[in-house]
């Protein structure tokens, strides 16, 4: 057992999106400042600290969760994705960023990494889900640009996609 | 809204946790899965000395069910309760709750115990707990102790637990053939804490209400026998008596009315042919 | 497959313009790689701000002490309201007004949340510390939050300088509303009361400031959103020239609805802050503060009085409004009343109107713009009155909106306060959304829930959209007499520069400050159809530097102002760039200049597009060939257009004012039906048909009427900021102020009516963005009034709220039940609460232990500290909260009225960084039984971060306190530590089943 001092800037590795990452961190500080200022993978976006809003939401060992929750320190060793990884590998659009980029689903894009990384979780679970379904699975992230019907059409669009990805894989 | 500074532990064993706990008592809190303990840990609503970081203990990460009730240790969150495949014919209280529990995001990190230990009056899961009259077991350096629902859950985000103690686990009793159960909620939107909720469960002639929202804690009406037409007047006798307040949410009023009106569906539910379980 | 509503439409002049071209934002946004405030690296050394903040609604600030933040290692400065008055100048408003605004809060506080003092570490979470550290004294003032009860004459006052907490009033008369009214047939009122909101945008207020010395300013990155008139106000508050305040704006902001034009006071601060601190400084808002402390739309009573025609024609309109600005006016406050002033009789040819604008101070956070800027406010109360005179004379409420409407033979149309209608045909728009959206099918479904029993409704709603701002309608809050001293102010310049390089790249910039409406996207589209190109050949960067960019005052992004003024100066920026090419392209292909045209990507002969040149060789000539140019023409390519409307003139001397430039048409029908079981409102169906001229990009335009939607249902369904009467704030986080999510936004069916071009602009656009502010929340009002048959509606419609305008008897408990005291009595303090219990030791004894310090120590739970304080008072150090949520409190408790050992009263009050508590109480002692009978009552208000943040516990959480402290009692009088004296519901519920538990 290990205790880390307050007052210490303690040592995280975590590989994001694929890449080993090092940084800092005190006990207190929150994986989304790490992620945002410590390794500077501004992606993440924080909007209320108390987790109700959902934009700071990344997948940690593939499980969808609000990085504003969650310590630095306890992301140590983790596995984590975030909107930054997920292009093809040749920088293009990948299916959630397409269906959203032809819906019109975002306009300020800051609350859009969390409802894509909610997305890349829940469309795994549930790959072809229905319009209702899909409205519970996103209620917990906030968008004040759109009226969500663009963000659930997109969603509809991406879920197609990726079962059509599967199929050929 | 950073968090105040506080030194971080993360426990390896059970042990080690309460020996932190022992030593620090009343200064350190635990950290599972954060859901209720973060958002206040950033308002500085909470300022421990030290953080115990349970999570992931594999001791405490099995859900068991053995005899006539589920364990359900202390770093299982609610995802992987709501995934377990036998919780349907288990527990359906907690199936029809666990979805309006958070938003799937949050349900993938906050756990069961920690919900039931943060007791929130407003929360699903000490409902289930109240109106399945599950326990909770106690660690300590001192020794486990087994607490009973009614006397665990005590107000407003206070409970019997200790400082020095540990929520390690919580049972649930398991559904007995012929007992059926409902639950509802009433929420402004999905996921939010319920403004009231219900759940119901009924065994032969005897029906259980439990209602969360209202009082400071949820509570438990049980009638031995609650025949159809008396439905009406022991609901709104219930609803009187729960109190409740007006808050920015609902009135006292309102909630009344939804006791009436969720607690006669839930308990129209139970005695619905092929209802619950 | 992508769903869209409304369709495609290219004139045939354009090639992209009416397109659905994609997003050019996205390519970094969907990547992670947008560039926000936050995103923004800063300078090694840079600071982190934190405010300190007023747990109070009103109070005197009686002392600071920040020695001990000070002192922390990592705290450079700390600036208090004393600095700012010592540093900076008040900030100015548009008008002669009695407040004086620092940003911090000098001598008072006058909200919950006011900044009081700002400090500098070298991160946010030690900055948070640092604050923590800071000791500020209050005595507590009374709080007044009613815009009405307000202007009373004993009201508690705000500001010293002012007579009344109404610091503005105006009277204003157009036409002859005396006769209207005399003369009518019939008249009626309506008092309605439009609550508080914004949008809170998902992105906070953000901003980087550091100290310039070569200008002795200052230079500052921030998401602040214009209009740059402001930017004035900050220069001159700070002192400075104004050059010497370089602002810029990163390429990214994400979102704002008007609340990022009230940043300025923070970033005024900031300045003071950094130079203090000599270092950068950046702040990030969080939500709590963004909540309780940044901008909110004005609530605002209207009393609304209506003259009309049996047959429902109204003649004459009187609106007197109590506008609730909270406590502070910030630039360019009072201006959403104004802005609406011309369009006071919406889309109806209504002739007399009287209109009476009381501006009121009060204890609440201080206003700011949200989408729709006075639009919502002003057309609940016309609509409503529609609605009224419909029930009134018996009418269907769609005939009396059809009856009154503008008629399209007299566009343009100058309304009676002014307004030029520039275009439409509002009675076809309406047929259109009849028609298209199958109001029949509405009907239809209605009357078969009628028949049912169930409670079923249809609203209507009509509304003119305007946009562009005539950045002179401000003026109309000063008397005629005022504006003439201050000289004229008037139109709304917009500017746009195109520039094309030597190799042909074309690059625009422009200063339209978009937050996510997708500005570069709509410019590329209608610079590249002048030139000849695509919108991917166009490079629009729209990140703002007011040392380097054209911008004028009116600059910024707010009431729809880019597609009739961005798109405009856009398009006469390309144009000039089109005809400067077009010159030196006619010299090389031989043809007049006015035979000269652009296609894909060559400039070429009109008659013979074989004759062409290629559209990068003149951009190289115009650079690499300044001799080769015809004579007239300079080398290089760049135009800017600062684009005006001459339209847009200043307030006349009768108070007429064309408060904007181009004025939509929406028209909204819904369904609604009320479960009378649980007082929820539901939207059957939602139909909205919303005329805006030309469409630049429909996936543009559908994306802001969607997203007006959604936060317009928000306004009616779920968004408040809750005051109590004393002023306690508590909508602090995004668990108590409610916002839509996928789960709760029903579907709206768009109808796409006949666009109706502004001949005003110059692709004939006008805004979109705001118009379901102003339909949505009184189309559903009056479908609830239509489903209840009732008049008053107050939003948000909360079920609690609904619940008890269904006019239903709430049956009583039966005889076993005794109500909780507690239970459903409005209006009551925040905790309050009586009984009695059974001390086991006599009165005097009882008498001595409340008396007595050290016994008091024991009893009161979690006392770290007592002291005895004047002849019966005590205080002390105690430690409160519940469960894990405690706070350490200097508490002080005065007993009074002593009658011992019989009676007393308790006023107490409790401080610490988790909020502020008052509270009264008093008990009395009765021999009984050898023992005491003690009787108690209290009350408690809470007030600060734990009141905002936790409303829902705090009655619980006191309780338990509460209880604790008798226990203590009873046990610190030798008693047994029993079950809570007063918790006995588990009892009563025992007793309702006769005993089983």
């Amino acid at each position: 057992m290990k205790t880390l001092d307050r007052n210490g800037r303690h040592p995280v590795r975590l590989t994001l999106n694929g890449m080993p990452e090092e940084g800092f961190a005190e006990p207190r500080m929150l994986l989304t400042d790490f992620l945002r200022h410590e390794i500077g993978a501004t992606g993440t976006h924080v909007a209320c600290e108390h987790g109700v809003c959902g934009a700071c939401t990344v997948r940690i060992d593939s499980k969808a969760v609000r990085a504003c929750l969650t310590l630095a320190v306890q992301a140590d060793g983790a596995v984590i994705e975030t909107i930054e990884g997920l292009s093809e590998a040749d920088g293009s659009f990948g299916p959630l960023q397409r269906a959203f980029h032809e819906n019109f689903a975002l306009q300020c894009g800051f609350c859009t990494p969390g409802f894509l990384m909610s997305l890349s979780d829940y469309l795994e679970r549930n790959p072809d889900p229905t319009v209702e379904e899909i409205k519970i699975a996103l209620s917990g992230n906030i968008c004040r640009c759109t009226g969500y019907h663009e963000i659930i059409n997109a969603s509809l669009d991406a879920a197609r996609a990726l079962r059509e990805r599967r199929q050929q894989d | 809204m950073k968090p105040a500074p506080f030194d971080y532990v993360r426990a390896e064993s059970v042990d080690e946790a309460v020996a932190v706990l022992a030593e620090h008592g009343d200064e350190a809190r635990v950290l599972a899965g954060g859901q209720s303990l973060m958002p206040m840990l950033n308002m500085r609503l909470v300022r421990p000395e030290i953080l115990v970081d349970i999570s992931g203990l594999p001791e405490l990460a099995h859900i068991e069910a053995e005899g006539d009730a589920v364990t359900i240790g202390a770093s299982i969150t609610q995802g992987e309760l709501a995934d377990w495949p036998e919780l349907e014919t288990a527990l359906p209280a907690v199936a029809a709750a666990l979805p309006h529990v958070g938003h799937f995001q949050t349900r993938n990190r906050g756990t069961v115990c920690g919900s039931i230990c943060h007791a929130d009056p407003s929360s699903e899961l000490p409902l289930c707990l109240a109106l399945l009259g599950g326990e909770v077991e106690l660690h300590s350096a001192r020794g486990v102790r087994t607490v009973p629902a009614d006397e665990f859950q005590q107000g407003v985000l206070t409970t019997a637990k200790e400082p020095d103690e540990l929520v390690a686990r919580t049972r649930l009793p398991k559904a007995q053939d012929g007992e059926r159960f409902a639950f509802l909620e009433f929420q402004h939107r999905h996921g939010d804490f319920a403004v009231v909720a219900v759940a119901a469960r009924r065994a032969g002639d005897s029906v259980s209400l439990a209602v969360g929202g209202v009082a400071d804690r949820p509570e438990v009406c049980h009638w031995s026998a609650l025949p159809g037409d008396a439905v009406d007047d022991a609901l709104n006798d219930l609803a009187w008596a729960l109190g409740g307040g007006d808050d920015i949410h609902a009135t006292a009023r309102h909630r009344r009315q939804l006791v009436r009106h969720l607690g006669k569906q839930a308990i129209d539910a139970t005695a619905a042919v092929g209802a619950g379980a | 497959m992508p769903d869209f509503a409304i369709p495609e439409d290219v004139r045939p002049e354009d090639g992209h313009v009416g397109r659905r071209v994609p997003r050019i934002e996205d390519r970094s946004l969907l990547r992670g790689e947008g560039g926000f405030v936050d995103d923004v690296p800063v300078k090694k050394g840079t600071l982190h701000a934190a405010f300190v903040r007023s747990p109070h609604a009103h109070a005197e600030i009686t002392a600071i002490d920040a020695s001990a933040a000070l002192a922390m290692p990592g705290v450079f400065a700390v600036v208090t309201g004393a600095d700012m008055a010592t540093e900076t100048d008040p900030m100015i408003v548009g008008f002669e007004n009695p407040i004086d605004y620092y940003g911090l809060a000098v001598d008072k506080v006058r909200y919950v949340g006011e900044p009081v003092v700002a400090v500098a570490a070298t991160d946010r979470y030690r900055a948070e510390d640092a604050a923590d550290l800071i000791k500020v004294t209050y005595s507590v003032l009374p709080a007044v939050v009613d815009p009405v009860a307000a202007c009373a004459p004993d009201a508690p006052k705000l500001h010293p300088r002012s007579d009344s907490n109404c610091v503005s009033k105006r009277h204003f008369v157009h036409g002859e509303p005396d006769t209207a009214f005399a003369e009518a047939e019939c008249t009626t009122e309506l008092t309605i009361r439009y609550p508080r909101n914004s949008i809170t945008p998902m992105e906070t207020y953000a901003a980087v400031v550091e100290a310039n010395s070569e200008t002795g300013g200052f230079d500052v990155l921030s998401n602040f959103q214009g209009p740059f008139s402001v930017h004035t106000v900050m220069a001159l508050a700070l002192r400075l020239r104004t050059a010497a305040l370089r602002h810029r704006s990163p390429k990214n902001s994400g979102g704002s609805f008007g609340s990022k034009l009230v940043i300025f006071p923070y970033i005024v601060v900031l300045c003071v802050l950094a130079r203090k601190a000599r270092r950068p400084v950046k702040w990030i808002e969080d939500r709590l503060e963004h909540l309780s402390a940044s901008s909110v739309a004005p609530n605002r009573v209207t009393r609304v009085e209506a003259a009309y025609t049996k047959d429902g024609t109204v003649t004459g309109l009187r609106l007197t409004h109590w506008d609730d600005h909270g406590a502070y006016l910030r630039a360019p406050m009072p201006a959403p009343i104004y802005r609406m002033h011309g369009v006071s009789t919406n889309g109806y040819f209504i002739r007399h109107l009287e209109v009476t604008n009381h501006i009121v101070m009060t204890n609440k956070c201080p206003t700011g713009a949200v989408r729709g800027f006075g639009g919502p406010q002003l057309y609940f109360a016309v609509e409503r009155m529609m609605q009224r005179v419909a029930v009134l004379t018996g009418q269907d409420p769609l005939d009396v909106i059809r009856k009154n409407l503008i008629s399209a033979e007299q566009f343009p149309y100058k309304a009676v306060a002014g307004s030029l209608l520039d275009s439409g045909d509002y009675r076809r728009t309406v047929e259109e959304a009849v028609g298209q959206g199958d109001l029949a099918a509405l009907k239809t479904r209605r009357d078969a829930a009628r028949a049912e029993g169930r409670l079923y409704g249809i609203g209507y709603a009509a509304c003119v959209e305007p946009s562009q701002s005539n950045m002179g309608y401000i003026s109309t809050v000063k008397t005629g007499l005022e504006r003439e001293r201050a000289g004229p102010k008037d139109g709304a310049v917009a500017s746009v520069t195109v520039a094309v390089d030597a190799l042909g790249s074309v690059n625009v910039i422009g200063d339209s400050v978009p937050q996510g409406q997708g500005h570069q996207t709509a410019l590329a589209q209608i610079v590249a159809d002048r030139l000849g190109l695509t919108p991917d050949d166009v490079v629009v960067s729209l990140d703002t530097d007011t040392a380097k960019d054209g911008w004028s005052i009116a600059a910024g992004n707010y009431s729809c102002r880019f597609a009739p003024a961005s798109a405009s100066a856009a398009h006469q920026a390309a144009t000039r760039v089109r005809e400067k090419m077009a010159r030196i392209a006619a010299a090389n292909l031989n043809v007049p200049v006015a035979e000269v045209d652009f296609t894909d990507g060559k400039i070429h002969a009109a008659n013979n597009p074989d004759n062409a040149i290629p559209f990068y060789r003149i951009g190289g000539l115009a650079h690499w060939s300044p001799s080769s140019l015809p004579d007239d023409v300079e080398p290089g390519i760049r135009e800017t257009a600062m684009w005006n409307a001459p339209e847009l003139t200043p307030t006349n001397a009768k108070d007429e004012i064309n408060t904007s430039l181009a004025y939509g048409f929406g028209f909204d029908f819904c369904g609604v039906e009320v479960d009378p079981a649980t007082g929820v409102v539901t939207v059957d169906s939602y139909v909205s048909a919303h005329d805006c001229g030309t469409i630049l990009n429909p996936g543009l335009a559908e994306g802001q009427i969607r997203g007006s939607w959604a936060s317009a249902y928000g306004a009616t369904f779920l968004e408040e900021f809750c005051y109590e009467d004393d002023g306690t704030f508590r909508s602090g986080t995004f668990a108590e102020y409610l916002v839509p999510t996928a789960a709760e936004l029903p579907e709206i069916r768009l109808v796409h009516p006949t666009p109706h071009p502004s001949p005003y602009t110059r692709l004939g656009a006008k805004g979109i963005a705001e118009g379901n502010q102003y339909t949505t929340p009184v189309c559903v009002a009056n479908a609830v009034a239509d489903a209840l048959g009732i008049e008053d509606i107050q939003l948000p419609l909360k079920p609690a709220k609904v619940l008890e305008w269904i006019a239903t008897e709430e049956p009583p408990p039966s005889a076993a039940v005794v109500p909780d005291g507690e239970a459903g009595e409005p209006g009551r303090p925040t905790i309050d609460g009586s009984g009695e219990m059974q001390v086991p030791a006599p009165p005097e004894q009882v008498w001595a232990m409340l008396l007595d310090p050290e016994r008091m120590a024991r009893i009161v739970p979690g006392c770290e500290r007592l002291e005895a304080a004047g002849e019966s008072g005590f205080t002390g150090t105690v430690v409160l909260g519940a469960g894990p949520v405690r706070g350490r409190f200097e508490a002080r408790i005065d007993l009074t009225d002593l009658e011992a050992p019989r009676r007393a009263r308790l006023v107490g009050a409790a401080d610490g960084p988790l909020g502020s508590s008052r509270g009264e109480g008093a008990f009395e002692l009765v021999e009984q039984d050898g023992g005491t009978l003690v009787r108690y009552r209290y009350s408690v208000e809470l007030s600060g971060k734990v009141a905002a943040v936790g409303g829902r516990m705090v009655r619980g959480a006191a309780r338990h306190l509460i209880d604790r402290f008798l226990r203590g009692l009873i046990r610190e009088a030798g008693g047994e530590d029993g079950p809570a004296p007063s918790g006995g519901l588990s009892g009563r519920i025992r007793r309702l089943v006769g005993g089983k538990a």
